[in-house]
């Protein structure tokens, strides 16, 4: 991806999402949507399960998208995308049909949690299994938002959603994350990895690297979300960052190569590998998060919080040992 | 002049994949289900062995199977599948965003019993559970009519008036594992019949006029959030396009006969024209209700049939001017519609009669759940119910059962 | 409901549900309390705040220095969150 190596050249490709969407203010899907546009390399299709992002920058007679889009349902966006990769191989095969023109025509996926971790797994790993080539890209925002913060499959443990509310007696969700971008990995499709809109080259790259491999990809972005995760607009790449520094969400790459997952700390998280000392204590990303406040208000629960600490320093040293690093 | 046709042994499932054989769509997304696996696997023969240049999708579920379908059609493929009962069932939700996407998609529906308890033997609760959903439904006689709906059905829905996707019916086992010698026309009568798809346009949102597909040149938007202040006009889109559809069905279906010698309309009337009394019925008991009509025919008995051909778009006229002289007319039905007063093809027929004058005496006889056999005897106790209702004047039961032990 | 008389018909519209303006016709800038003012002595057109932008709200002028769009802006603050040389302002609108 040589055209793409600073700020600058990416603020030079156009913006192929357009403004006037009615995402959230400060709506971290936003961001990521214009970043993986811009990674595109040449005649794309975008599919969108049902969510924020299709609802917000598609409400009728609006369309927010200069590349072509479909959006068919919630749980299927993989399917739809299948059917469309498929549809482009067939007419490469005899050279006919509306595609035939184009040398290649990549195909992208945008879905949130709800559509990925849970409702539209089945279809996201058939679609792994057979083999088709696009990139599926999962902006997470840990819950289902577009119906108002129910929790999902995704949703933290502790996290106080509409659905797992906090209660006197439960604080908040019971379940832990689901490790969505693993699982994937286990597929043994060529590409997958880890990236937030706090760190832009990197997402961008990934997305290219996504797009170029030939068979399935999938990107795991995580997605803040103001109103869900009950924090000032403002602060959405703050905390998107925090959730790197802190290794709740660490940014890596696996790549299946020669009969083996081959995972790399990507250089955020790298640098947390070299000089464990930065690594931020999960406090900091909890506590500026309303959805978390039970776990500092009426009364500390330091329990809760250690327990939190440790899942992410277990998760951490999984991933480290992943990667080669332990 | 017909042209010359090789006579081939198939049965229901095999007819209708050597058809799609014929056509050579670019994408088949299917998952196994039976009464329809002979589909799928016929199918998937004429993919190994390179003799159709489709890309086979083997999705892990029929939801997947319609949603590749969704996908494929918008990216300006001919796309197919097939499915039963509850494969037709987990499609649902997909069966209304592809009709209301305008996308041709043909299906074939090898009808079978809903679960539970399960039962893979055939009734037409499953297409009747689809009937609302915008989609065309073509029910078949026989094994030749699969085969010869399956190459009309891309016409019907790709033409530019209609552009909804159709649904060819045909029943389980009855049909689809039944051998039977089918007319086959040769391949390039096929493909020149059926043609290239093409596209209609629509304005995108740049203001251009540009195909209906996803073309990275002519960026469109598919399936956008809809709300009250345009959802409605789109429904009414849909509707129009239903309401020119039977036209479509009757032109496309006289073009295929001069082609084949075989021509199909929305309904196929059986000694009807003097006919006092007649059923009326979808799929293959149809065929074995001709074989009682003649036996009473031979009795001096003045009976017919009304085979409904077309059950989306209902043909209202084509009922009416069929059926408007008779006696009495019996309306089968291989549905139950539970809850309802009688069965979905009686609801519908006897409708079509309110704003009549004259009004023929309708009863509906529900029959063949899950398989329940319907042999000419019982076919004969209908006709008998009938000739009495003609002869008195008067229904006792409007909604009868038949065959079911009491 | 006199405005939804005003809207085009089914037969005007195009089939299939395809969306016929731009987003960019909808203008989202009124949604903001705050809008962000640029100081361009202090602006080293890193572009963070460009790529920051959720609603791409923030063009690049032809000398290269940012410019927010205050049609589509929401005001959200991101911008002047991440600059690093704080060189963006939130102000009332």
């Amino acid at each position: 991806m040589s055209e793409i190596r600073t700020l600058k050249d990416l603020a030079q490709k156009p913006d192929l999402l357009m403004s006037g969407h009615r995402l959230c203010a400060g709506c971290a899907a936003g961001i990521i949507a214009r970043l993986a546009l811009k990674a595109t390399r040449g005649p794309t299709i975008v599919t969108n399960a049902t969510g924020c992002l299709e609802v917000a920058t598609t409400i009728f007679p609006y369309s927010s998208w200069k590349v072509p889009w479909i959006h068919n349902a919630f749980e299927n966006a993989a399917a739809t995308a299948s059917g469309i990769e498929a549809a482009f191989r067939a007419m490469k095969r005899i050279n006919k049909g509306p595609l035939a023109k184009y040398e290649h025509v990549d195909v992208m996926v945008f879905a949130g949690d709800g559509g990925t971790y849970d409702i539209g797994f089945q279809s996201l790993s058939g679609a792994f299994e057979r083999g088709h080539d696009f990139l599926y890209i999962l902006y997470d925002n840990e819950a289902y938002m577009n119906t108002g913060i129910q929790r999902s499959g995704s949703t933290p443990r502790c996290a106080w959603t509409t659905t797992s509310p906090a209660g006197t007696v439960i604080p908040g969700k019971r379940e832990w994350k689901k490790p969505i971008a693993r699982i994937a990995a286990e597929h043994e499709i060529p590409y997958v990895a880890t990236a937030s809109p706090a760190y832009p080259m990197d997402l961008v790259k990934k997305v290219r690297k996504g797009l170029e491999v030939e068979g399935p990809a999938f990107v795991h972005v995580l997605s803040p979300c103001t109103r869900g995760w009950r924090y000032p607009p403002e602060k959405t790449i703050k905390i998107a960052k925090l959730a790197v520094e802190t290794c709740f969400f660490p940014l890596w790459e696996a790549e299946f190569k020669n009969g083996e997952i081959v995972y790399t700390l990507s250089a955020p998280s790298e640098r947390i590998a070299r000089k464990p000392e930065l690594k931020k204590p999960i406090e900091e990303y909890l506590k500026l998060q309303g959805r978390f406040s039970h776990l500092f208000r009426p009364k500390r629960r330091e329990d809760l919080i250690n327990e939190i600490q440790q899942w992410v320093d277990r998760e951490w040293k999984l991933i480290l040992k992943r990667c080669g690093k332990l | 002049m017909a042209v010359k046709q090789i006579v081939m042994g198939l049965n229901g499932d095999e007819a209708v994949a050597y058809a799609i054989k014929q056509v050579d769509p670019d994408v088949v997304a299917a998952y196994p289900i039976t009464p329809q696996t002979i589909i799928v696997e016929r199918f998937s023969e004429y993919v190994a062995n390179g003799e159709v240049h489709t890309e086979f999708v083997a999705v892990e579920s029929e939801h997947s199977a319609l949603s590749a379908c969704v996908g494929a059609a918008a990216a300006g493929a001919r796309a197919f599948t097939a499915t039963a009962a509850n494969g037709l069932a987990l499609m649902w939700e997909i069966l209304y965003i592809a009709a209301s996407c305008r996308l041709p998609i043909v299906m074939a529906i090898v009808n079978r019993a809903l679960s539970a308890p399960i039962n893979i033997h055939c009734d037409h609760s499953d297409a009747m559970g689809a009937r609302d959903s915008g989609w065309i439904q073509i029910f078949c006689e026989n094994s030749q009519e699969a085969y010869d709906s399956t190459i009309q059905a891309w016409r019907i829905a790709e033409h530019p008036d209609v552009q909804l996707p159709v649904m060819v019916c045909l029943d389980g086992f009855v049909l689809s594992h039944t051998l039977e010698n089918v007319m086959t026309l040769p391949n390039d009568i096929v493909k020149k019949f059926v043609g290239e798809r093409k596209f209609v346009t629509v304005k995108n949102h740049f203001g251009k006029e540009v195909p209906l597909i996803l073309d990275p040149e002519n960026p469109i938007t598919i399936g956008p959030l809809d709300l009250y202040d345009f959802y409605f006009e789109h429904k009414m889109q849909q509707i129009d396009a239903m309401g020119k559809a039977p036209k479509v069905i009757e032109e496309i279906g006289k073009e295929y006969g001069e082609l084949s010698g075989r021509t199909y309309g929305l309904v196929h009337p059986y000694k009807l024209e003097d006919a006092e009394i007649a059923i009326v019925g979808l799929g293959s008991t149809m065929g074995t209700a001709k074989i009682v009509v003649d036996k009473l025919r031979e009795k001096g008995v003045k009976a017919g049939l009304l085979r409904v051909r077309a059950f989306r778009p209902f043909p209202v006229r084509q009922i009416v001017e069929n059926l408007k002289d008779k006696k009495a007319i019996g309306v089968l039905d291989r549905a139950a519609s539970f809850g309802a007063y009688g069965g979905p093809l009686f609801n519908e027929v006897r409708n079509v009669f309110y704003d009549q004058d004259i009004r023929p005496l309708i009863s509906n006889y529900i029959y063949g759940l899950g398989g329940r056999d319907m042999p000419p005897q019982r076919l004969m106790t209908i006709f008998e119910d009938l000739q009495k209702i003609a002869e008195t004047r008067r229904i006792e039961k409007t909604v009868k059962y038949i065959g079911v032990r009491g | 409901m006199s405005s939804e008389e005003k809207l085009p018909g089914w037969r005007e519209i195009p089939i299939a549900g395809v969306p016929y303006k731009p987003s960019t016709e909808y203008k989202t800038g009124d949604w903001k309390v705050y809008k962000p003012v640029i100081n361009y002595e202090k602006c080293t057109k890193c572009m963070f705040c460009h790529t920051y932008c959720p609603d791409g709200a923030i063009k690049i002028r032809e000398d290269g220095f940012p410019e927010p769009d205050y049609d589509f802006c929401k005001g959200c603050g991101i911008c002047a969150e991440e600059c690093p040389v704080k060189a963006i302002e939130m102000v009332k609108d």
